[in-house]
């Protein structure tokens, strides 16, 4: 544990602070797709507020699968992740530390800039509190599944259109459920039950999902 | 048979046998020179028998046990170090190394890892990002681990690329003292080693079409 602690995590939040500006990235990336919108669709309050939590979602879809390369490349190509995988460590431990981070360090900055973008898109009280909740649950699980293509396409050249091309299919109950939400809580019905799919889905993928990033990290070093 | 035995091993990469039914094994005690023109699979051997991929046919065990489990305690014996380096480019030297040990649960200080990096030939160099330092710098930054990790067995994967003519010598008087004392290192190189190495069996790899 002590040997994950200080030889991972410290290394991944080391290197997080190196490549700072390649984590604004996809957050600029995604305060620009949002303002867009008011601009493209018109400043009329009611249509903003009916459109705003999908497209907050949206975009934190695609700016979540912007980042996402950075998992692995990185130390796939420099030699790190052998090195990694011949420590000895479980690689599934290894995997979920990493993701772990990874969502920490790329989303928690999303979490704190979102406050901002429900007033641009006139979100009431209600909706926000539902939208952050669902962002809270719904954006681990994108890393969780995102990172076992990633361990995939590693090994490819140029593979972030593949990634894409592999993941927006799987994202689309997540966002089903996550708009779903926050529209029911404008309504002032209950969001229970869509923040319990969300949650479910998020256990199961945090349960499974190292396994099956570690294994696509041993096919890629073939 | 205890070290580290391979069996009938066999590779195809890209529709291409590079080997079949390859029998090898290191005992320590041993160095093993591995040779073979560009394309032969030293490459593919090496990774193979470190248990990084997954041969087509047959096995590599280590003390009776199939490498990647944990029971055969490979990992915690040996110290793989391929083409690339394994250095963050981003990250100095001291870091990189600092995390290296830590993953591989080697408990070392820092005066320990800057002694070492005094002895591989990159004094006062270990604060400064590894992207920074020359190709040679980086091999001898990489080349720092078999200091650091008391591992028996060494799996080198041309290890003198980018070394200079002193570099050359003090790992091939590494290698002889590593030998001696009973460990067991696997190497590959383009340049015949000297007789400063010490004694060394050969194992040949053909070019196959």
């Amino acid at each position: 544990m002590r040997a994950l602690y200080r030889g991972v995590l410290k290394r991944e939040l080391a290197l997080a602070f190196q490549h700072r500006a390649e984590l604004v990235q996809p957050l600029m990336f995604m305060l620009m797709v949002v303002t867009l919108f008011p601009l493209g669709i018109g400043p009329g309050p009611e249509t903003l507020q009916r459109i705003g939590p999908g497209v907050i979602w949206i975009a934190a879809i695609l700016s979540s699968l912007l980042g996402m390369e950075r998992l692995f490349r990185e130390d796939f190509q420099d030699g790190s992740l052998e090195q990694l995988m011949l420590s000895g460590l479980p690689v599934s431990l290894i995997a979920a530390i990493k993701v772990f981070t990874h969502w920490l360090v790329s989303t928690g900055p999303l979490l704190i800039m979102s406050p901002l973008l429900a007033m641009f898109l006139n979100l009431t009280l209600d909706m926000y509190v539902a939208l952050l909740l669902t962002l809270l649950l719904g954006t681990p699980l994108l890393s969780f599944v995102g990172a076992i293509a990633v361990g995939l396409t590693v090994g490819v050249q140029r593979g972030g259109i593949l990634l894409a091309l592999l993941l927006i299919p799987v994202f689309i109950p997540l966002l089903i459920f996550a708009t779903s939400a926050v529209d029911s809580a404008a309504l002032q019905l209950p969001y229970l039950p869509q923040l319990a799919i969300i949650g479910a889905m998020l256990l199961l993928a945090i349960a499974v999902s190292p396994f099956a990033i570690a294994y696509s990290l041993r096919v890629s070093q073939n | 048979m205890t070290g580290l035995v391979a069996t009938s091993l066999t590779c195809i990469k890209r529709d291409r046998v590079l080997f079949e039914n390859l029998n090898l094994q290191l005992q320590t005690g041993e160095l093993m020179y591995l040779r073979g023109p560009n394309g032969a699979g030293k490459t593919s051997l090496l990774r193979l028998l470190t248990g990084l991929s997954m041969p087509e046919a047959g096995e590599v065990t280590f003390n009776h046990a199939p490498v990647q489990h944990s029971e055969s305690q490979f990992y915690r014996q040996s110290i793989y170090l391929g083409h690339k380096s394994g250095l963050s480019s981003a990250l100095s030297a001291l870091d990189n190394l600092t995390y290296w040990c830590a993953q591989h649960q080697v408990t070392v200080t820092e005066s320990q890892i800057v002694n070492v990096l005094d002895v591989v030939g990159v004094t006062g160099l270990e604060d400064i990002p590894v992207a920074m330092l020359s190709a040679g710098q980086q091999r001898r930054v990489a080349l720092a681990r078999l200091w650091l990790k008391p591992a028996r067995f060494w799996v080198l994967d041309e290890p003198f690329t980018a070394l200079d003519t002193a570099g050359v010598a003090l790992l091939e008087t590494t290698f002889k003292k590593h030998v001696d004392e009973g460990g067991a290192i696997i190497t590959t190189s383009h340049q015949p080693l000297s007789a400063r190495a010490g004694t060394h069996r050969y194992f040949d790899l053909e070019y196959r079409f």
